[in-house]
Order: structure tokens, then sequence, then C-alpha cells
């Protein structure tokens, strides 16, 4: 008898609330206050492929699919998901067809069709473009308008998993009419085109100013009649993260702030102000450290840090006892509580993310055994010397251990040092500013490709949900080094015949269960091997204002994605 | 202190005592040197009573206030404050020192020899306008590429870093105080006893260090005083931008600036460092001013 | 006078080529790199694509020389057609300086910078310099008196207390807990009527109250000690014996000799007014010039920073001039031949 008022209250709560949603009117919530620290310094996203730039894009411009906040994909400007069994993807997964809604029109009124699709791959196809998204197209054969709302992709090779071009905000279809007098290397010079676009979303740009401010009003041509809940949406740029967080969760000035990367008691003390809550959402980003398997010694001039086929081996790391002790002795969750809070969970695999690519495999790594690590280390004939640091045969376990300049980071690093301490191995921090450390410059020495270091620290994820260019880039033909402009993505130098061979049957197998025993044994072999020690698997963190409603933060996609949906709470 | 003062005296005894008299009898400067005196011993000998290491985590116990095994606190991963803030000042009073004096002596130096010698004044400004000109990031993330592996291989991490900043701190921060010196020597050569000396035919090193000199130590010192200030906290922004010193060598503006977020948490964590730079400053001010009231030959005689 | 004038101008030009030299040598040295911020999903290959696309393959005395004709001919071409409403050339082939990240022209960006930059960190320093000259000269004049002591302890500590701190400390006490004043400046605001005007002064008060503290502490640092200069001249005892009342000794004569030192010091803070205050434009969101020139340092946005450095670089020549024509017009000894 007393549960019934409760279910009754509750039942009530729900009605209205669904009430208050369904009446939401197009335009009847005023302005929406967003905050980015990062600001957008462009909006077209095939020139930036910055975070920002796509998220702030992301409100105009429109992919034919995204993925909701669970990884899924959902139809944007497109009728249906094209699958084998609905007929859109050809059995010899060489080509994709997709059929585009018909109640699509631009912001201008003008209609969105097929050649605009056809469009938007020529213009980032165009090898002197500089299109950012390139790495999308580069398996694309044609794409063509089959009729005014049918486009086909067809492809080189066959794709197993074809939904890489225009899924997601990272490539969407921009208007033909407005950019086709800025394809290739006219590209960079329409700033009127690349800083207003014409878009299909729920928004429109009224006024842009680079690295400061975007202003957005609703865009009264878009296909669903009630929405945008808001009228007109402020998108702030510049600061830092935590004072962008106070904005949102002390002050309440603003409504939501995106990628607040905080040590986590400064985020807790702020929302007991009890004006907004942090939300974190897990993609497929993991915290991680690289270690270093050949030779980085400045000595070795042009051989530093290079494979030579297996000839110039790490004096200790090399060592796989080595390897698994430095996992071992580290306690993860230490790690999260102090760095990350709700944005981080312990992980022992490059690759949790999406479920069903997540391995189990390594998980003792998960639990932190001093005691097994210094056994290891024993077995391994590695004594602590006087300094009570381990050496044997003349070379100390002493680790140069590298990262960019960030403040959670730098205490991670430090934690690590300490861990490592009671194992006897000696380490040396140091940190590079972060346009110098992810740069390519092959003039520096301390980019990451390089890795003039024994152990380096940074997070990695993978575009979409599938992971097949993400786990290829640990094949032996992708090991940086001068011959190749340290371009490759294999920085720890890892080279393993069985795991190329299990990356050319990725590429040829289809259907995601099939794959996912694939990538999962591929994860599992890299970690195992020691090459790579996941730390923490990490979510953007985002704080939203109590008052604002329809934020399904995510993390597969622009968290921004569903903004037409998002409302005013009264 | 007492350096400076012999270097003056073994040529000039009497003005070197005079000059020690008057500045022991200025109340201001006697508490500076205290408080500096004070400062110095306790961030070279404090670790001793102290032994607490600076970098030793006791993750349990972050984030606390004050108390009797951690006076000034812990931070958010458990490390002693007041270990650090020693630590920490002995790493920023050694920059500051090192960088106000390469950069005072760079100053002077220039600004001397271009407001004596006109011929040298158009080109020694000019290199003046230049480096004020330079962007000073760039150039650090320049010289840190070239500089940083070679210094590290000969000098060790921590003591090649140091030179390296200390050097890159003095070369960009030199030329206000040319600019200013050039613009005294300027106007004291006209005065009546330059002239004078100059007319008896006395060298111009002898009327540099006998006349020129003492009369422009007045912006000289006040150049110096604000000049430790900048370099302690032009050190603390090279570390925010990861030139500085490696994370586990803290100093007192890298204490400062990691404080910062946590002001509405821990508030010691910003109270600390920021009390010992301002007492620093202050201090050196004060032994600046009287430094520069005894030099005074008019404040001498009397 | 005039002569001299001239003559420094004059040689002022190759000064400031060597100067436009050496800032694009320097930052076409530095390690960072324009692809260095976008996310590492992107693969290697596009990188080195949006590289080329940058015109970063080319030979290095290619791109100064296009970068030096574009900013020391185009620009100002463009300036003037904007100016008078002329069209001299053809204006629509010309090539401008463009920014890597936004790919808009720079000067443009500049321009829009501009003015939220001259509002808040020039009234700063003329608050600065209208509070630090009177608290210098009094404080020199009543040296060691209570007055003395308050002012030294307040601009040592506003000189030694940095400003990422000062300024937190302001957000965290005037707008987190307080809720007076906004933390976020609008830079899209504009003053119609009073109530905008207010609105604007209460956002520019923590800015400029950060700003003005730390340029008013060195500023009254460098008055004080020039006035106590000039307090012990034989001159002041001489007007003194005269009869001339204590003002008139302070506020003419010991006054205009001892602001020949602190003239320069203002003139010579005056570019970074331009340049702006990059630190507090960060904290407060002025997204001003200075956070244009900190931004693109981040994102290692070459033409963005060559040409803010360079444009700062042309300020601090000038004014150094003119604090030098100032030297001669304050003081009667300094002959310029």
């Amino acid at each position: 008898m007393r549960l019934k008022p409760r279910l009754f209250i509750l039942t009530l709560a729900a009605i209205l609330s669904l009430v208050s949603a369904a009446a939401g009117e197009r335009g009847s919530d005023g302005q929406l206050k967003m905050l980015y620290w990062q600001a957008p310094s462009i909006l077209n996203p095939f020139l930036s492929g910055g975070t920002k730039d796509i998220h702030a894009a992301s409100l105009v411009l429109e992919p034919l699919a995204r993925y909701d906040e669970q990884g899924g994909m959902v139809p944007a400007l497109v009728v249906e998901i094209p699958t084998v069994e609905n007929g859109g993807v050809s059995t010899d997964f060489l080509s994709i067809t997709w059929r585009l809604r018909d109640d699509v029109v631009w912001s201008d009124g003008s209609p969105f069709t097929a050649a605009d699709v056809a469009f938007t791959a020529a213009y980032c196809m165009d090898p002197e473009g500089g299109c950012s998204a390139a790495s999308r197209f580069q398996d694309v054969k044609a794409v063509e308008a089959v009729d005014s709302h049918t486009v086909r992709i067809t492809f080189k090779v066959p794709m197993p998993f074809p939904y890489v071009p225009f899924v997601g905000s990272v490539s969407p279809v921009i208007q033909e009419k407005q950019f086709e007098a800025c394809t290739g290397a006219r590209a960079p010079a329409c700033a009127e085109q690349n800083f207003g676009p014409v878009g299909t979303g729920p928004f429109k740009v009224t006024e842009f100013r680079p690295n400061d401010i975007v202003l957005y009003e609703l865009n009264d041509r878009y296909r669903d009649p009630n929405q945008p809940a808001f009228s007109s949406v402020l998108l702030k740029g510049g600061g830092d993260a935590v004072s962008a967080a106070r904005a949102v969760l002390k002050t309440g000035e603003f409504d939501y702030a995106w990628n607040l990367q905080v040590e986590p008691e400064i985020l807790a003390a702020m929302a007991t102000a009890g004006r907004g809550e942090v939300v974190s959402a897990f993609g497929s980003m993991v915290e991680r450290l690289v270690v270093q398997l050949t030779n980085p010694d400045p000595a070795l001039d042009d051989k530093r840090s290079t494979y030579q086929d297996g000839a110039n081996p790490h004096p200790f790391l090399s060592d796989a006892a080595v390897r698994r002790a430095l996992s071992m002795a580290i306690d993860r969750e230490i790690l999260v509580a102090a760095g990350y809070g709700p944005a981080g969970r312990v992980t022992c695999s490059v690759l949790p993310a999406p479920a069903v690519y997540a391995s189990t495999v390594n998980d003792w790594c998960k639990i932190q055994d001093i005691a097994g690590a210094n056994k290891l280390l024993d077995d391994a004939g590695w004594v602590r010397g006087r300094d009570d640091i381990r050496a044997k045969d003349g070379v100390r376990l002493s680790i140069l251990y590298q990262t960019s300049t960030n403040s959670v980071r730098q205490g991670t690093q430090a934690l690590i040092k300490q861990m490592w301490r009671e194992i006897g191995v000696e380490t040396e921090l140091k940190n590079i500013n972060a346009s110098v450390f992810f740069g390519g410059d092959p003039s520096s020495p301390d980019t990451y490709q390089k890795f003039y270091a024994d152990i380096q620290m940074y997070t990695n994820s993978f575009d979409g949900t599938d992971p097949q260019n993400y786990m290829q880039g640990w094949i032996c033909d992708e090991i940086p080094g001068p011959e190749n402009q340290w371009l490759g993505q294999n920085i720890p130098r890892y080279c393993d015949a069985a795991y190329d061979e299990l990356a050319r049957s990725l590429s040829k197998t289809a259907g995601t269960e099939q794959r996912a025993v694939i990538a999962r044994e591929m994860n599992d072999r890299l970690v195992g091997h020691g090459a790579l020690i996941p730390l923490v698997h990490r979510g953007e963190v985002a704080a939203r204002a109590l008052s604002l409603g329809g934020v399904r933060h995510n993390a597969w996609d622009a968290t921004v994605w569903n903004i037409q949906e998002w409302h005013r709470l009264k | 202190m007492t350096d400076a003062v012999s270097v003056l005296g073994s040529q000039h005894r009497s003005l070197a005592r005079d000059v020690w008299h008057q500045f022991w009898r200025h109340k201001g400067a006697l508490g500076g040197a205290a408080v500096f005196i004070l400062i110095a011993v306790a961030v070279l000998f404090g670790s001793m009573t102290h032994g607490v290491d600076p970098q030793y985590l006791d993750y349990k116990a972050k984030n606390q206030g004050m108390s009797l095994a951690h006076p000034m606190g812990t931070d958010n991963l458990g490390r002693d404050m007041f270990a650090r803030v020693l630590a920490g000042g002995r790493l920023s009073l050694a920059v500051g020192v090192a960088a106000m004096a390469l950069s005072l002596s760079l100053g002077s130096g220039v600004g001397v020899l271009a407001g004596f010698f006109q011929r040298l004044d158009g080109p020694l400004m000019r290199l003046t306008d230049l480096f004020l000109a330079l962007p000073v990031l760039p150039l650090l993330l320049v010289s840190i590429m070239l500089f940083r592996d070679p210094l590290r291989s000969v000098l060790g991490p921590e003591v090649g870093l140091f030179v390296l900043i200390v050097a890159v701190i003095g070369i960009t921060s030199w030329m206000q105080t040319a600019r200013i010196v050039r613009g005294e020597v300027l106007a004291v050569k006209q005065r009546e006893f330059v002239l004078a000396a100059r007319s008896v035919g006395t060298r111009p090193h002898r009327i540099i260090v006998r006349h020129v000199l003492p009369n422009a130590l007045s912006p000289i010192t006040v150049s110096a005083t604000l000049g430790i200030a900048q370099a302690i906290i032009t050190e603390s922004a090279l570390s925010f931008l990861g030139l500085g010193f490696p994370s586990d060598f803290p100093t007192w503006g890298r204490l400062l600036y990691d404080g910062v977020p946590f002001l509405g948490l821990t508030p010691a964590r910003v109270v600390w460092p920021g009390l010992a730079i301002s007492l620093t400053v202050l201090s050196i001010n004060y032994m600046g001013d009287g430094l520069r009231d005894a030099m005074d030959p008019r404040m001498r005689r009397r | 006078m005039l002569r001299y004038a001239a003559r420094r101008l004059l040689f002022s030009i190759p000064t400031l080529l060597v100067i436009s030299f050496i800032v694009f040598a320097l930052l076409d040295l530095a390690p960072n790199d324009p692809t260095a911020q976008l996310p590492l999903t992107i693969p290697p290959e596009t990188r080195q694509a949006i590289r080329e696309n940058l015109g970063l393959g080319q030979p290095f005395h290619v791109r100064y020389l296009r970068w030096l004709t574009q900013f020391m001919v185009h620009e100002p071409l463009n300036l003037a057609e904007r100016m008078w409403g002329v069209e001299i050339g053809n204006s629509e082939e010309r090539l401008r300086v463009r920014s890597w990240s936004t790919r808009a022209p720079v000067v443009d960006l500049i321009a829009t910078r501009l003015p939220q930059t001259l509002t808040v960190v020039g009234v700063s320093y003329l608050v600065a310099v209208l509070l630090a000259v009177p608290v210098g000269v009094f404080s020199a004049y009543r040296q060691y008196s209570i007055f003395d002591h308050v002012g030294t302890f307040v601009t040592t500590v506003g000189f030694s207390v940095p400003t990422f701190f000062t300024g937190t400390v302001l957000i965290v006490v005037f707008s987190a807990t307080l809720g007076w004043l906004p933390s976020i400046y609008d830079t899209t605001h504009q003053v119609t009527d009073f109530d905008s005007f207010v609105y604007q002064v209460r956002q520019m008060v923590m800015p400029v109250m950060v700003l003005g503290l730390y340029n008013a502490a060195q500023l009254s640092r460098f008055t004080r000690s020039a006035v106590l200069d000039n307090l012990n001249q034989e001159y002041v005892r001489t007007a003194r014996a005269k009869g001339l009342t204590e003002p008139v000794v302070i506020l003419v004569h010991v006054l205009r000799n001892s602001l020949i030192p602190v003239v320069t010091v203002i003139a010579l803070g005056l570019p970074s007014t331009f340049a702006g205050a990059i630190i507090t434009e960060q904290i407060f969101r002025i997204n001003g010039v200075g956070q244009l020139l900190i931004g693109a340092i981040e994102s290692a946005d070459i033409p963005t920073v060559q040409t803010v450095t360079f444009i700062f670089a042309v300020l601090i020549v000038v004014f150094n001039l003119l604090a030098d024509l100032l030297y001669g017009v304050l003081d009667p000894r300094i002959r310029y031949d």
C-alpha cells in the first residue's frame, strides 16, 4: 500500500515531463549559452579537423548518418541505414547506396540533393585541398548521384565496414552551390564560405569571430517543425578548463561547457553549488604508456629510436619481464582517483569500447602487485644495487618518461615515478609543450613520433565505432623512421608477424561478431607483449546547467549531436 | 651584498666603510636584510629539520589542511607543501638572483656604454630595440629545442635546465634596464662634476666607475629588485608552458600556478608560495632602498 | 631636433627589416607544428597533405619574401583602398597574409580584436599611470612615512603576485561568491544607452583592476626612486632657499626632472597595450590581440604569430623613438646632434 502513492507521483512526473517535452515549441526557449575554452577557429570541418571546429560546425552541417550515445548508427539526412539485408550494401562490399530524405532543404531554401553529396566527396578528395577528413575517402573510388535522392559510393577494395564517408560529424555534407568556386587550392581563400557555411542543421550562423564567439539563430527551414527549442545559440571560446567549469557549475553564467579535463576534486567542489552537473561519456580514448622497444641512446645518432629490422633493441625494455613488471607495479585505481574521477576507468586494454570489442584477457593488471613485480625482476636477474636501483650486466633500470604538458598528466607522472621506485626502477620525468610533442616537425627531437625517451604517455582513440584502422596502426610497416619522415603510427616500434596476419584478416572479415574476435585477439597480443601499457579508459567530460534538458552526452560523435532536442527545463 | 661592497672597497676603502655604515643604520634595510637572510636560511637548511621528501606522495593524505605533520598542508597528490615550499625556494631564489644578475650586468653595461659613448649609442640602442621586439615564446621554444639535450648530457637534467632558464630569462629581460640606465647616464653626463672630470683629462672608465655609476645606481637597484621578482614570475610562466623545470622540481612560481585551481579547496596551496614570493621581493626591495640611500654621495656626507 | 628625428626614422627602416628577418627565421626554426592540435585519429599522411596545403613545403627564402611583400606592400594598399575607397590595381588578385588555423587574413583578425584590447588594456594603463605617479611622488616626498610604507608594501605585493593569481582570486570573490560582476567578458556587447554602459563598466572592472594594479606597482616604484633622486639635488635646496612654496618646488621643479626616466618607462610600456595583456585576456576571456597571439602560438599558426609580433616590433621601435624625443623636450640639457 505504501508503494502506491509514490508510484503514482512517479508516473505523474513522467507524464508531465513527456508533455512538456512534446509541447516544446520551435524557438520558445530563448538563448542557449555554451562555453568552449578551446575556441572554434573555422566552421568548415574539412579545413580544420580540430574537434572544437567540428562541434561548432555540427550545429549547421549534418552528415548522412550519425552515432548515438551508445555508438549505434542513426539516420540523419537519409531514410535508413543501408545494410546487406536491405540491399543498400553490395554483397562484395564494394559499394554502398544511401537513399536521401526528400523533405530536407538547405537553410537558404534550395533543395538538398544527391549532387551536394557527390560534390562534397569531390571537394574533400581533391589532392590540393588539404582536406582533414581525406582518410575517410582514401578507399573511395567514386561517389555518384544515381538520381536526385540516391547516392552510390564505390570502393577500391572490399569494405566489410563501409560506413566511413559521410558518417559522423567529421565528414558532413556541404552545399555545392556555396562551395563550387572553393575547390582544391582555392579552398582556404573562401573565408566567407568557411566562416558561414549554409547547412541543413537546426541552426544557422549569424556571426562568427574566429577563436572568440559564434552566434547562431534557429534555421526556420529545419525539417522538424517543433525543433529546435532554442531560438539562438551563443558559443563563447577562450580561457581555461577550470574557469569554464566554474561558469557553468558555480556562477551559472553559461548552460554548457565542453572538455573539462580538471582534477576531479575541483569539479566535485564546484558541483556542490547545485547549479549544474558534470556529465561524462566513454568512447575509445585510452591514456596509455608507450614502451620504447628500440634503443633511444643519443650516441646512436641517426640510428636513435629506429627499428633497423630488430637489430637495435632497447637495452632493458626489450626484456618482457621488465615491461610486465612496470605494468604490474602501477596502481591504476589511484591514477583514476587523482586525475580523472568519474571521467576515467581502470583499463587493461587499448580497445575497451564498444563493448563487443572489450577484452578481459589482460585484466591481471587491474590490481597492483608490487611483490609480484619485484619477484619477476629478481627472477629475471635484475638485482638491486647500492642505490636501490636494479641493474643487470651494467645496465641500470633508469627510465626517461615523457609526456605533454598538462597538470593531470604531470600528476600521473609523479604517481607512477613513485610506484616504480618501489620495484627499484629510477625515473626521470620530462614534459613537452603539446604543440611540439604532437607536432610532426621532422627537425624537432621532442615529437612523440621520434620518441627519444624510454616511456611516453598520451591518449589515443579512433573515429566512429570501427577499430580496423586503429588496430592496423601497430603493424611492422607502420614503424616510424627517417625513411618515412617519421610518419608511421606504430610508435612503440612493435613488430610481430602474427599480429600483421591478424590485421590482414581483419580487413577481409565481415560481421561485427567475427571482426570483434580478431580485434580482441590483436589487443591481447599487443598488451600481453607489453608494447603498450594501458592506464585509464578516459571519458569526455562536460558540464551542463541543471536547467538544460535533452543533453545526451555522446563520445562517439560530436557531444552536441542532438542539439535540436535540447531545451530549457521549466 | 658583502661581495658587492668589497668589490668597490678594493678601490676605495673609505667609501666602502661609509656605505656599510649607512646601510646598517637604515632601519628598512636592516629589516629587509633580516627577513631575506631568514628566508635564505630557511630554504637552505630547513629541509634538515623538517626532513620530509618534497617528492614523496602520500596519496591517502591528499588535500589536507595545516597540521603538525604537514605545517602547510598537502597537495592533491599528498605531497607535503612545507617541504615543497622549501625546495621550491632554493630553486626560485637561485633562478631569481642569477637571472637578475645576468640581466642587470647586461643591461647596465649596454646602458652605460650607449649613454657615455655617443658613437655606440645608435647601434646599441637599435640592438636593444631588436631584443625588445623579439618574440619571447618562440625564442624559448627554439633555444630549448637546440640546447636542452646538449646541456642535459653535459650538466645533468637539473643544472642543465637551470643554466638554460637563467640564460633565457636574463637575455630577454635586460632591455628596460639598459634604456633607463642610458637615460640616467645621458643626464649625469651633462652635470658639472662630470664635465669637470672630463676637462682635467680623467680616463672614461674612471669617470664611469667613480662618477656615472654611483649616480645611476638608484634606477639600477630598482631594476634589480623588480628583476628578481620578474625572474621568479617568468620562471613560473615557463613551467606553465612546459618549458621550465620538470614537474618533480617545484619552484615557488610553479607551486602558485598549480595551486590556483585549488583556491576554493585548499587555500594554503596558494597562500604560502604567494607569501614567500611577496616577502622575498619586499625584503629585497627594502635592502635596495637602503643600499641606494647609502650609496648616494650627498646623503653620505650628511 | 627635427633632423635627429628624421635620421632616427630613416635608421629604423633597416632595423625593422632585420627584426622582420629574425622574427620570421626564429618562428620558422621553432619546432611547433600546425597539425599538432588535431586529434590523433587523423593519419600522418593526411597531416602531411595539410602541411603542404599551408605552403610549408616551399624553401625558406621564398616564404620570407612572399610574407614580406604581402605584409609590407599588399596590406598597406588594402588599407589605403578601404580608407579612401579607391581601387589601386587589381585588389582581388592581391595575396594577403592568411592565418593557418582560421584561413582568414591576419590583418582582419587583428582588426576584430583591437577594440576590446584597446578599451580594456588601454583603460587599465591609464588607471595605472594616474594612480602610480601621485603615489610615487608622495611616497618619495614623505619617505619612510606610514603612507610610504603602506604604498611600498601594496605595490610590491601587486608586482610580485602574478596576474593569473589576482585575476582568479577576484573572480572567485566577486563572481563566484558574491555574484556582483560577470566573470566572462562579452565581446559582442555594444554600448547604446546608460544601462549597457553600466554593464560595460561592470565587465571591465576586474580586468582593469588586475592589470592596473600590476602596472601601477612597477610605475610607482620607478616614480618614487626618480623623485627621491631629485629631492636631494642642489637645485631643490636652491629653490627652497629662494623661498618658493613646497608645492611649486615639488610639482614644478622636482616633478619635471624626475619625470624624465618615468616617461621612458611609460612610453616603453605603451606598445604592450596594443599587444594586449596575454594572461589577463585569457583569464577573463576578453579575446583581444594578446589572446590571438597566445592561441596562435599554441596552435602553431605561424603567419599570425609572425604578423602580430612584427606589428608589435614596429610599435616598440616607434615608441622608443617617441620616448627619446620626449627626453629632449623634457630635459633641455640633452642635445641631439
